[in-house]
């Protein structure tokens, strides 16, 4: 074990997204060995803690920002972080989750809860958070120094920006990635 | 009698290139191999100017050029790219991004559009001004083509290349500013059009996913604009 002092502290979290950018960070495959003795994952999908730890170093955020506990979470895991990577089109710009801003709440809830239910037709508000208006990039709801654009970022991507980070440097992802790469 | 055209030497990006007076900066620029990015320009249809993706800077001229619509002058010095300049194409793609809905990833176009590519060449990583989310119909009572307003950027490729390369000026713009967009006919439905003749030219040289071919998926809409310089060059159309 190397010592956990000269590792960056790294909290992930996935909010509205489909959970396919953090398929896409584990598809670095053996790679993830290389990153190992620089980090140490201490949040998120991947590590079974409740609370958000302090002084964490790197955020990952995969996701838009869609409803009350998303931006609770981004605003807890700005205020505790250094540097924060919006992970993904649906964190960079909003993608999918965004494709129901236009058509506006009332008429997804009265689709998504009326037309297309057959029985309990209802708006649920018991234990769910509560929609925002509009679902946001990550960057509308908090500062976010690090953009990682694609749908899922390819694993090269996400391995070529992690690497540059551990070693010091602030890499441009454009370089290896685009909106729906 | 024709007018003299002059041969006229000018220095982009220092490099010493000769052009004609009568043709542009970025003509001249391309024929030497010198990249200047475009989105509303197209070889083949008369210039637009509008989308402002190729300012460039000329010595003694206190704003920005569109390289596309200025001509090359005896003496002048133009440079593509500063600091100045990037930060414009990536405002300037921000805006158009930001303007529409452009869902990358469900599009007909991914990976075929030049405005995708275009924000990533310029390095336009995330769009710094707010969403505005509008409402768009899309039109799909054509029966082979399909128009969705909510990836359109107002280039005008359609409606010049309807008018001056098929001749049926099918397009047009409605309304001004943040509300213009494009109609077909007097704002009919395209399918109910009495004009368009289904040739199909409109969509080859539509930059983004907004003018398709019906019955294409997620990324298959891959655009064919051989025809543009082939037709120029049988009708004898230069420039
Ligand atoms: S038109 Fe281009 S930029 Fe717009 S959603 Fe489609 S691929 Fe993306
Ligand atoms: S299909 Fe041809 S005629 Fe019809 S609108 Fe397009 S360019 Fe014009
Ligand atoms: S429909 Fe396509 S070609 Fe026509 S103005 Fe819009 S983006 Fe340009």
């Amino acid at each position: 074990m190397s010592d956990t002092a000269t590792k960056i502290k790294v909290a992930t979290i996935w909010i509205d997204g489909c959970s396919g950018c953090h398929m896409s960070f584990l598809d670095i495959d053996e790679r993830i060995l290389e990153l190992a003795p620089h980090i140490d994952m201490v949040y998120g999908p991947l590590v079974d803690l409740k609370e958000i730890p302090e002084g964490l170093d790197l955020v990952i955020v995969e996701g838009a920002v869609a409803n009350d506990a998303d931006l609770h979470h981004v605003l807890e895991l700005r205020k505790k972080s250094k540097f924060m990577i919006a992970l993904g089109d649906c964190a960079v710009s909003g993608n999918v989750p965004s494709m129901r801003n236009p058509i506006g709440q009332k008429d997804c809830f009265e689709r998504a809860y009326f037309e297309n239910a057959d029985t309990g037709q209802q708006i649920p508000t018991n234990g769910v958070p509560a929609l925002l208006k509009n679902a946001i990039p990550v960057h509308q709801a908090v500062k976010v120094d690090l953009f990682i654009q694609g749908c899922p970022p390819p694993a090269d991507a996400i391995f070529f920006v992690l690497s540059e980070l551990v070693a010091g440097r602030v890499p441009d992802p454009t370089k290896v990635t685009r909106f729906g790469a | 009698m024709s007018k003299v055209i002059r041969v006229v030497t000018l220095t982009i990006d220092d490099q010493e290139v000769t052009g004609r007076e009568d043709e542009t900066i970025l003509t001249v620029a391309r024929q030497h191999d010198i990249d200047i990015p475009t989105l509303c320009f197209l070889e083949g249809l008369s210039g637009w100017g509008s989308c402002r993706i190729c300012l460039v800077a000329v010595e003694g001229v206190p704003k920005l050029l569109p390289a596309c619509m200025t001509y090359c002058s005896e003496g002048m010095v133009v440079h593509t790219e500063n600091e100045q300049i990037k930060a414009y194409r990536k405002s300037i793609l921000e805006l158009l991004f930001s303007e529409r809905n452009h869902i990358c990833s469900v599009c007909v176009s991914n990976g075929a559009c030049e405005l995708q590519a275009l924000a990533q060449k310029c390095g336009m990583d995330h769009v710094s001004l707010p969403y505005r989310f509008p409402s768009y119909e899309v039109d799909s009572s054509h029966n082979l083509f399909r128009n969705d307003h909510n990836r359109c950027v107002l280039c005008t490729r359609c409606i010049r290349v309807c008018d001056e390369i098929e001749g049926a000026h099918v397009w047009d713009l409605a309304d001004r500013g943040i509300n213009a967009h494009v109609i077909s006919d007097l704002n009919a439905p395209w399918g109910d059009s009495e004009t368009c003749t289904n040739c199909g030219k409109c969509v080859q040289v539509c930059p983004t996913g907004a003018l398709v071919q019906k019955g294409t998926a997620v990324a298959e809409m891959h655009k064919r604009r051989a025809f543009l310089p082939y037709l120029n060059a049988m009708r004898g159309n230069h420039g």
